[in-house]
């Protein structure tokens, strides 16, 4: 079969009592992403991990289109795309019969899908490797924080390994330890929020069938009546179907697996056919949550991920929100460990990323309500709008399967300057779109690099020195923009000039070149 | 919105009469979803969604 998870090779730490500028706690998605991120950054990161392989599971399957492009930042884009299954399309169906189906990237002109499905496990191993090409990402597995302790000149960490336990001194300490974080739990920091009274079954059925690359939803279907159904397909033949069970379900005997192959031979009666074979891969029982910290920075702790906030999966929010977190911090954290801007604007990482799980954790909440009613009212007003929305389209804008992941827009970000310019708005992530530099294609996103990036539209003799220039005609050096969809995606007209943040978000838009507005503009950008 | 405003409907004892007309021979659930669905249908109707949470909160006020 396709994947066989590596083991890596614990080695004993030898640097007893050391200092380092940036430790992550806990090696996986979101932690490995920050790793790396910081390193192609310039800056050396040690990770520590409990274990000494990748995920179990496929987990956070759903990469969203604004993770993709983190990713090709990252390196890792194309990869992701060629081996994972692209969709943009999610059916729901009511019983066996389809209500409605959605495209979530209904125009074209885009590097990346909506959706890339892939195991989280090899998003994993690829971060790995691609954390060790850096030479500054040093991972130690199975080495596992037993103590946390804050300062203010930095974090003491005792660490056990294998070997015996070592002392390290974190400048600062990034906790991605996940939703039961040990580093938050040490601090004793409420994590509130709230939990939905449902058991899900989560399973990983290995089966050739020829479902469509597409997210299928059942309400109350016939082969797992009164209950919802998800299915996803991944690489490797690798189907992903969550099973609601209710939270009368024991999970114990739910998640034996006799029990899980039943459940999924009655499905696959219904909908493929009896002579469909299956293998079971991975299975798992859940209860959803939605809760958060108060807040993600605590000194020179940083919490980024699922430690930080947790949502129920329906909408895909959980890893691609951890993501975006590491996005956002790392080139933060860099420009302060260089001495390039001040402590202060680390803080903006709250400002930031506290909105945007809060959005995050209201459309998870709202699905959740919605999959699982609390009231009788709730549940009537849930089975009516599924019932109005196959003759209705009005009411299909009701139900809610799963709003699926949305990059944040940072509004009111105190980054962010009102350049005057009507258009895209400061916060919001840049848009791609295809361009063509000296004849060759060539996407937006791709030219912006990894540092403050001036976009200048129009006349490139016009343009702020070092700015990169769309023009709507050919000329060397510019970004051609041939089919007019960068300047539409951003609102700009010929003399616009807008600043980009190393994460991609728009800093300002200005509706001419203005020299001193403009250094004004990235002085405040980093907190300057 | 207060009760005296204005009657906008010409012949309101017979929406009235429908309304509750519409529920017979319904148990409990499928009445409380017929409500249901009248509801999104007619907020759907009114097309505004300051007008439909301004009635929610009048409906609840009076509860």
């Amino acid at each position: 079969m396709g994947f066989s998870a590596p083991r890596f090779a614990a080695r004993p730490s030898v640097d007893d009592g050391a200092r380092h500028p940036v430790i992550v706690v806990g090696g996986g998605l979101v932690g490995l992403t920050a790793a790396l991120d910081l390193a192609q950054r310039g800056i050396a990161v040690v990770v520590l991990d409990e274990d000494d392989t990748v995920s179990e599971g496929s987990r956070a399957i759903c990469f969203a289109k604004r993770t993709l492009e983190i990713f090709d930042r990252l390196g890792l884009g194309r990869r992701m795309r060629e081996k994972g299954v692209q969709w943009n399309t999610g059916r729901v169906f009511r019983g066996a019969r389809e209500v409605w189906h959605f495209d979530l990237l209904p125009e074209p002109g885009h590097a990346n899908p909506a959706f890339v499905n892939l195991q989280q496990y090899y998003a994993e191993a690829w971060l790995v490797e691609a954390c060790l090409a850096t030479g500054l990402v040093d991972l130690r597995w199975k080495h596992r924080v037993t103590l946390v302790e804050p300062g203010a000149e930095g974090v003491r960490l005792a660490v056990e390994t294998p070997f015996g336990v070592v002392g390290l001194v974190a400048d600062w300490l990034l906790a991605c330890d996940g939703a039961r974080s040990f580093v938050r739990e040490s601090l004793a920091l409420p994590f509130t929020g709230q939990v939905f009274r449902d058991r899900f079954l989560i399973a990983d059925v290995v089966m050739r069938a020829d479902f469509p690359p597409e997210r299928w939803f059942w309400f109350d279907p016939p082969f797992h009546p009164g209950q919802s159904v998800l299915l996803h397909r991944q690489p490797d033949d690798v189907w992903r179907i969550d099973f609601q069970l209710g939270w009368d379900a024991d999970p114990e005997s739910e998640r034996q697996p006799e029990r899980v192959r039943a459940r999924v031979r009655t499905m696959l009666d219904a909908t493929v056919g009896p002579e469909a074979a299956f293998e079971l891969e991975w299975v798992s029982v859940y209860t959803f949550r939605c809760r958060r910290l108060e807040r993600f920075r605590h000194g020179r702790i940083f919490f980024v991920g699922d430690s930080a906030h947790q949502v129920s999966p329906f909408g895909a929010r959980g890893g691609n929100g951890g993501v975006q977190d590491a996005d956002n911090l790392g080139w933060k954290l860099a420009l302060v460990l260089q001495g390039a801007a001040p402590e202060a604007l680390l803080d903006s990482y709250d400002a930031e990323r506290i909105p945007a799980a809060d959005e995050n954790i209201l459309h998870s909440t709202r699905a959740t309500d919605f999959i699982t009613p609390k009231t009788a009212a709730a549940r009537a007003y849930r089975d009516a709008a599924l019932a109005l929305a196959g003759e209705h389209a009005f009411a299909r804008g009701f139900v809610n399967s799963g709003r699926l992941s949305r990059p944040c827009v940072l509004a009111g970000s105190p980054l962010s300057t009102d350049g005057g310019a009507s258009g895209l708005a400061p916060g919001t992530p840049v848009p791609d779109a295809p361009v063509l530099r000296d004849g060759v294609a060539t996407w937006l996103l791709a030219e912006l690099g990894r540092d403050f990036t001036v976009l200048a539209f129009g006349d490139p003799a016009a343009a702020p020195e070092g700015a990169i220039v769309v023009s709507a005609t050919p000329a060397p050096g510019v970004l051609w923009d041939h089919e007019g969809l960068a300047a539409r995606r951003f609102g700009a007209e010929a003399g616009h000039v807008v600043l980009i943040r190393p994460d991609q978000h728009v800093a300002a838009h200005f509706d001419r070149f203005d020299a001193a507005a403009l250094a004004e503009a990235r002085r405040r950008a980093m907190a300057a | 919105m207060s009760g005296a405003d204005r009657m906008g409907l010409d012949d309101p004892d017979a929406v009235f009469a429908a309304l509750v007309a519409a529920h017979a021979g319904l148990d409990e659930a499928s009445s409380r979803r017929l409500d249901a669905m009248l509801v999104l249908l007619l907020a759907h109707a009114v097309g505004d969604t300051g007008r439909v949470m301004a009635a929610i909160a009048e409906a609840r006020r009076l509860i």
